[in-house]
């Protein structure tokens, strides 16, 4: 595993950033800015009132991280952790969770947890937790 | 209107999500190993957002309406159901598998790492499973 340094302070600014992205999707539109939620409408393969929002949102969002990453030296930084195999079951596990779950880690993380929602704080629990475990485990108990 | 603020959203995401680390899966897994590697990194992004949401998200409300929407649209249910709960549990499995979260894995295409592509055409493929598994076709 290759290791990564610890950034409290551009977290703590890129975390604001985030905070903004949320308050400006609800000051403006009154929506919620939940990535999955936002990727997941998508997918519904019809075109409705949310569609065109949705698509500029996620156009944003990769214009955005190309930008910022090429100041920051971010894509040389990259590094995934599982292979492709894997990649591909964790993104179907992800994928399932988050459409039964209502959530990811912006939508009930940020979002959900700054309104105080008892459900976002319970899925949150819950998805860190075994997050956590899972980690544990493939690290400590199967690399061994 | 609301195309600007969505378009505005999004690029403070992606530059939240870019400028904070989280796009790079392993300081997202290196958080994750609490129990070895210690980048705490995570944490501060999610206190850094959190202090900056609930704040404005109290005057936004007490303000009581969006600028250019009719309401806001919150979930109104509060119910913890079994649903929610293994949807959360299945959601971290894979996040500990791989590091990888929807935002950052959408926002990690730019990148062209095939891996990027892999997991999202999965995480694609797992929310149309689970949609059609529940019958919810128009999901949330």
């Amino acid at each position: 595993m290759s290791s990564t340094e610890f950034t409290p302070g551009s977290g703590v600014f890129g975390g604001i950033l985030i905070g903004l992205a949320a308050l400006i999707l609800m000051a403006g539109n009154g929506r919620i800015l939940g990535a999955s939620g936002i990727f997941s409408g998508l997918l519904n393969f019809n075109f409705n009132r949310n569609t065109e929002w949705r698509l500029i949102f996620i156009a944003s969002l990769l214009i955005a991280t190309a930008v910022t990453a090429s100041f920051s030296g971010m894509a040389e930084q990259m590094a995934f952790g599982a292979t492709p195999v894997f990649t591909a079951i964790g993104g179907l596990f992800v994928g399932v969770g988050v459409f039964l779950g209502h959530g990811c880690t912006s939508g009930h993380g940020i979002c959900g947890n700054a309104r105080f929602s008892k459900r976002s704080f319970m899925a949150t629990c819950v998805f860190m937790a075994v997050a956590v475990m899972t980690v544990f485990v493939i690290r400590h108990v199967m690399w061994r | 209107m609301q195309k600007l603020t969505a378009a505005l959203a999004g690029l403070l995401f992606g530059a939240g999500l870019t400028i904070s680390g989280m796009i790079n899966p392993m300081k997202v897994l290196n958080f994750l190993d609490l129990f070895g590697t210690h980048d705490f990194t995570l944490a501060f992004v999610m206190v850094g957002g959190l202090i900056t949401t609930i704040i404005g998200y109290q005057l936004l409300f007490h303000r009581g309406n969006p600028f250019f929407a009719d309401r806001f649209y919150l979930p109104g249910t509060q119910l913890i159901d079994t649903r929610l709960i293994t949807g959360s549990a299945l959601f971290g499995l894979g996040w500990g598998i791989t590091g990888i979260c929807p935002g950052p894995a959408l926002a990690g295409l730019v990148f062209g790492n095939v891996l990027s592509f892999i997991f999202v055409a999965a995480m694609a493929a797992g929310i149309l499973l689970a949609k059609f598994a529940t019958a919810d076709r128009n999901g949330s």
